[in-house]
């Protein structure tokens, strides 16, 4: 039998190649330009004064970010100090102990939802209930509402990392006569802390660039965040929107751009930290 | 004739995947200090069984078993039993091996840990025992602060031999504990049962006929959940009463 011309398909096959080279490429491309539009806008108000001021008023030359920077890191801390206990418990619960049960079903579904509320719903929802409550806005409001986004994620990363650990290491734990919670909490636990240290840094980096809650909660003040608890809490992603949305001052957009420039910077460091630990465990894996 | 002590006797041992049944009506005594080979083709139940012994089927949902199995002349199946005693005194070897995430060290002594109020200097004694009783102590002796995974798999298996009679079990259970390991490893492990059998029950599920005959004393062929012949090795081995079991160990099927 006569064999077919294979011109055609090395043809297709090249072309589909470059195609799919092509698309890929676009990822990069997409990053690139974010970067390259952030630094060339960002850099030119870059300056030690930057990070060591706080903001001034609307239309007052001069200031820096360091207070809503400082901010930021307390508004995540919080949200995270509020998230993560409950959150690594019910991934684990899931794995662990919840497996197929109808409760462990219903928590599964519910937190799938919760990663798709919408970040304004949330931030609505922690000002209905902290912010008009209490009578004033405040950092910790601001954290309630990310400690909300972050929960689910936290949730959905543990349990998929317990999941991810064989039977096997479960069964030679209780053949040697550990109790399931010992077991749980030692062995199995240290052999998914670093997939749960990933997902958790990846989730922290998420929210703190969360900008549509904190309009609701934390809002902002051209004060170093003194008043985390009682009252409005600057934040480095409403300094961003505030001064490149809402100011007539050129000056007002530099910082703003810079500040952009420092939130991708902190969040590439922390998203190559978070790879470092993923890239650890793979290797270890092996 | 003196009636013989059984270390394990198992009665009307019956075994369910939810619905579906696994072992039907087991009868099986085990000898102290005796090694039994635990035969037959895939799926016929032997690994079944041997997770009876110190009920660690119980993780999955829906597994149960019905009937008695008597250690020492109590019922484990009772669930009044104490379980994690239960597992100290029967300690389990898996096909492939579980080294913890953690030292070489510190593999062995978790089980000294859980379940021994023991100073650190004795934990460090009981872990050199261990490692020794193993045949591993001499492979280790200078890397006990290395990850237990990064062992070879001959090695890191005598390594979970090692954790298991650190808790100082009465009896083994291996579950195709060489399956995974190469010829050599295999060797060495054979070797260890060998001595092993001194100090303790030994229950092994094996696929690999030749290592039951040379290892065993006894002889269990396993056939559909069934046990279909039970008797000394040589016997099973040379003059099988039985004609699916005669089958099986000349390898005319399984």
């Amino acid at each position: 039998m006569k064999t077919r011309a294979t011109f055609f398909r090395k043809t297709k096959d090249s072309l589909m190649r470059a195609f799919s080279g092509f698309a890929t490429s676009m990822a990069l491309v997409l990053m690139a330009w974010v970067i390259f539009t952030i630094v060339r806008e960002g850099h030119s108000s870059i300056s030690a004064e930057l990070f060591l001021n706080a903001s001034k008023p609307f239309g007052e030359v001069g200031g820096g970010i360091a207070n809503a920077l400082l901010g930021t890191v307390m508004i995540t801390a919080g949200a995270a100090a509020l998230a993560l206990p409950p959150a690594l418990a019910a991934g684990i619960w899931l794995a662990e102990f919840g497996k197929d049960s109808l409760l462990a079903r219903a928590a599964r579904f519910t937190v799938n939802v919760m990663m798709g509320v919408p970040s304004v719903i949330v931030g609505l929802f922690a000002y209905g209930v902290l912010v008009t409550t209490t009578g004033h806005f405040s950092g910790f409001a601001g954290s309630f509402s990310l400690a909300i986004l972050m929960f689910p994620v936290v949730v959905r990363t543990t349990e998929d990392q317990f999941s991810g650990i064989g039977d096997a290491l479960r069964e030679s734990l209780l053949a040697l006569g550990a109790s399931r919670a010992r077991s749980t909490l030692t062995v199995i636990w240290s052999a998914a802390r670093s997939g749960v240290v990933t997902g958790v840094l990846l989730a922290v980096a998420r929210v703190s660039g969360e900008t549509a809650p904190l309009l609701f909660t934390a809002l902002f003040a051209d004060t170093w965040p003194t008043s985390y608890f009682s009252g409005p809490t600057p934040s480095a992603p409403v300094l961003i929107t505030s001064y490149t949305m809402d100011s007539p001052f050129e000056s007002m957009h530099r910082i703003g751009w810079s500040a952009a420039l420092t939130m991708a910077f902190i969040l590439l460091a922390v998203n190559i930290t978070a790879r470092y630990f993923g890239a650890k465990r793979a290797a270890k894996r092996k | 004739m003196q009636k013989k002590k059984y270390k394990i006797e198992t009665k009307r041992l019956n075994f369910f995947y939810g619905d579906h049944q696994a072992l039907f009506d087991n009868d099986l005594s085990i000898e102290a200090n005796k090694i039994t080979a635990v035969i037959g083709p895939s799926g016929c139940g032997k690994s079944t069984h041997l997770r009876v012994y110190n009920r660690i089927f119980e993780l999955h949902r829906g597994q149960r078993a019905e009937g008695e199995v008597f250690i020492d002349g109590k019922d484990i199946l009772d669930p009044g039993i104490d379980l994690l005693d239960l597992r100290r005194r029967v300690g389990m070897i898996f096909q492939k091996p579980t080294p913890f995430p953690m030292s070489v060290f510190d593999n062995v002594a978790y089980p000294i840990r859980l379940h021994f109020k023991a100073s650190q200097k004795e934990i460090a004694e009981r872990v050199e025992n261990a490692l020794r009783g193993a045949a591993l102590w001499d492979e280790v002796k200078d890397k006990l602060r290395e990850s237990g995974q990064a062992l070879s798999g001959g090695q890191q298996q005598r390594l979970c031999i090692a954790r298991a009679i650190a808790a100082e079990p009465e009896i083994l259970l291996m579950d195709e504990p060489t399956s995974a390991i190469d010829p050599v490893g295999t060797l060495k492990i054979e070797e260890l049962m060998d001595r092993l059998r001194e100090r303790f029950t030994i229950v092994i599920v094996t696929h690999n006929m030749q290592q039951a005959s040379r290892i065993s004393d006894t002889t269990a062929f396993f056939y559909k959940g069934s046990i279909v012949e039970v008797g000394p090795t040589k016997l099973i081995f040379t003059n099988p009463r039985n004609k699916q079991t005669e089958d099986y160990v000349s390898g005319r099927f399984g």
